[in-house]
């Protein structure tokens, strides 16, 4: 079956480029300010599109994202209201990957079944469920082979050879190589343990693979390029949102600047 | 209010098979974490697995029960109070009497010691009331390991004296402003500690929730006071008591109590909080008003909106303010062998002087929840009628907040 994710590796190994991607959280800081930046992504040089799904209680990630999350909820937001986003996004845009990443609790709220078959009508290609392990993921099995959305897995220092075979065994579209043990967007990635990982990754499987958390420099993301298949960026885009000092911004002003940004880095 | 437990039906239940090998009871509980914290969460499992059987760690555990805490705790007959419960005959399973002043301790000393097994050299902690955080901050002093607690804003605020004493143990605090700034961010920000430190740490958890293993092992290191307090009342009574009552927050004195007794003949009674009044979507209950979902690495019963959003607790006891309970409760919700029911803040404030005043026992507001059930449901007892409380906390370090709702200055 047909899935934007592995149409865009190949296409971008055939190539011989880089994939990246760019996550930002669904309705920050609003919901029509959260849809300009989504549509836009691709046109900044995005390849795949990363869209968090915001949790009360993010315990993967750091205050970046946090703060992130409170703001869209505050505004609003729900799997429904992201997923008419993908819709909308769909619309003008039939390649770019899409990849829903959050926490099981609101998409269990929502109803699996609906769920995935709501993702798989609006187009959305992948899933990543941050506090679900392998051990727990058979909720799912059955819906991301059904609807043929994939579940994506993340790979992380602390994973060992046994877990990293069955976890790449079992996943498909790419593993998310997590560069630092931690939370998202605090730590600096030693580039050559990261590199070190990824080959030993590479032995194993033959699966594209992604480098996330604390990313954000075009000095990381050449090297990462050198190794990996590509990178995502996400609490350095969010930071671009609403800066440290809490300023709020138009939405014209941040798209700008994450334009600028993402422009720097490819 | 309360229905009565068809006890025949659990007479032959094994309860020791559950959790299963994945940390389900039933379908609750599980192991709902990020990657990077799974391989280190099986080797806790496998670890406690070992010391499970180890004679040594068996025989360091009871040298620290008996000569650190001061175990076995009493089980002491309140008298004057028994008088105002229709004639019924109360006992307090008394581990306010522990070192630390509250139950949390035997469950601290327990991982502790699994830690140092483990070679850990750094503690972390997650705490409410601050009992939990006092009771890891001594513990660590003892074994000279680095303590870092967690907690909310507002519960330091309202735990001034913990705080205190914590810091005095050599632990460091860390306050935590995200959410509510209460327990539920305390658990969210130790859980984030853990795992960008997971090579030299060990969380301990307070309470029988998080991922498996934590919700079975602090099971077992509190069903010590089960144990004792069946040994104690079959000693004074020749029999086993009609009813177990015991206080509901996470859940961990509660499961310590009552799991030593699930497949007696014996009624048992979980008592959540129920802050301003169950209806006032001010309130802990999470059995009464949540439902299912997934919450630091668990499957359980959770306050939460239509959206999945975890919603704020509320309760005058910062040891009972969590929007969620252990997942082993949750299935004995599920299953009929336990019952779940609440007191409001101005009960277990009513329970609080009443227990002060007749028995010379200041509880801690957690307890007193409990007895305020007793209180309540006074008609339904007779002379014959026999229940053993845990008295499992003091009220010393409720006493700022309470002179403050009794409109006292001190």
């Amino acid at each position: 079956m047909y899935n934007r994710i592995e149409e865009k590796f190949r296409v971008l190994r055939s190539e011989k480029k880089k994939a990246m991607t760019c996550f930002v959280t669904s309705g920050d800081p609003n919901f029509s300010t959260s849809k300009k930046i989504i549509n836009s992504l691709p046109d900044f040089g995005a390849d795949i599109i990363e869209i968090g799904l915001p949790f009360s209680d993010p315990m993967a990630d750091g205050p970046t994202i946090q703060k992130s999350s409170q703001r869209a909820i505050k505004s609003g937001i729900n799997i429904e209201k992201t997923l008419e986003i993908v819709d909308s996004f769909r619309n003008k845009n039939d390649h770019t990957p899409i990849i829903l990443m959050g926490y099981f609790n609101p998409i269990f709220q929502f109803g699996l079944d609906s769920f995935f078959k709501r993702c798989k009508k609006v187009g959305v290609d992948g899933l990543i469920i941050v506090d679900l392990p392998p051990e727990e993921d058979d909720l799912i099995i059955k819906y991301t082979s059904k609807y043929n959305v994939f579940n994506i897995r993340l790979i992380t220092p602390t994973t060992d050879t046994k877990r990293l075979k069955k976890i790449s065994r079992l996943s498909k579209g790419f593993l998310y190589y997590v560069s630092v043990m931690g939370i998202t967007g605090t730590k600096k990635p030693s580039i050559s343990k990261v590199k070190k990982s990824v080959l030993a990754i590479k032995k194993v499987t033959n699966l594209p693979i992604l480098i996330g958390f604390g990313i954000n420099s075009s000095k990381q993301t050449r090297e990462i390029n050198k190794f990996a298949d590509g990178y995502v960026i996400g609490s350095a885009i969010i930071n671009l949102i609403e800066d440290t000092k809490f300023k709020k911004y138009s939405s014209k002003v941040i798209l700008s600047k994450i334009k600028l940004f993402l422009s720097n880095l490819k | 209010m309360l229905k009565k437990t068809n006890l025949k039906k659990f007479r032959k239940f094994n309860f020791k098979k559950f959790p299963d090998k994945n940390g389900r009871f039933g379908n609750f509980g599980g192991r709902f974490v990020a990657e990077t914290l799974m391989p280190l969460l099986l080797s806790v499992q496998k670890e406690y697995e070992k010391a499970k059987k180890s004679k040594k760690f068996k025989d360091e555990l009871d040298y620290y029960f008996k000569h650190y805490i001061g175990r076995p705790s009493p089980l002491y007959f309140a008298e004057r109070l028994s008088k105002k419960l229709n004639n019924a005959k109360i006992y307090f399973k008394r581990d306010e009497l522990n070192h630390t002043g509250a139950h949390k301790i035997n469950n601290c000393i327990g991982q502790v010691l699994l830690a140092k097994r483990m070679g850990k050299k750094r503690i972390v902690a997650e705490t409410g009331a601050g009992q939990h955080g006092l009771a890891t901050a001594t513990v660590c002093a003892l074994f000279d390991l680095e303590c870092v607690v967690y907690m909310g804003e507002t519960d330091i605020k309202r735990q001034a004296p913990n705080v205190f004493k914590m810091k005095l143990l050599g632990a460091k605090i860390n306050p935590v402003k995200s959410g509510t700034s209460t327990l539920k961010d305390a658990m969210n920000e130790a859980l984030r500690d853990w795992v960008s430190n997971v090579n030299d740490t060990f969380y301990v958890i307070g309470t029988v929730a998080g991922p498996h293993p934590y919700p079975m092992m602090v099971r077992d290191f509190q069903s010590v006071i089960g144990i004792e307090a069946k040994k104690q009342i079959l000693g004074l009574e020749k029999r086993l008591p009609d009813f177990l009552v015991a206080c509901i927050g996470g859940g961990s004195n509660a499961l310590g109590l009552f799991y030593p007794f699930l497949n007696d003949n014996v009624e048992i009674i979980g008592v959540e909080a129920g802050g301003k009044g169950i209806n006032t979507g001010k309130h802990a209950a999470s059995i009464s008003k949540g439902k299912p979902g997934f919450l630091h690495g668990n499957h359980t019963y959770l306050l939460q909106n239509e959206d999945g959003q975890i919603e704020d607790a509320h309760s005058i006891s910062a040891g009972l303010d969590y929007p969620g309970i252990g997942p082993e409760h949750a299935w004995l919700k599920e299953i009929g062998r336990v019952s779940y029911v609440n007191a409001t803040d101005q009960e277990a404030l009513e329970a609080f002087k009443l227990c002060t005043r007749m028995e010379g026992i200041i509880p801690a507001l957690e307890p007193a929840h409990a007895l305020s059930f007793l209180l309540k449901n006074k008609k339904k007892f007779n002379s014959k009628t026999l229940i053993i409380m845990n008295m499992c906390g003091r009220g010393d370090k409720d006493i700022f907040s309470i002179s403050k709702h009794l409109g006292v200055e001190i």
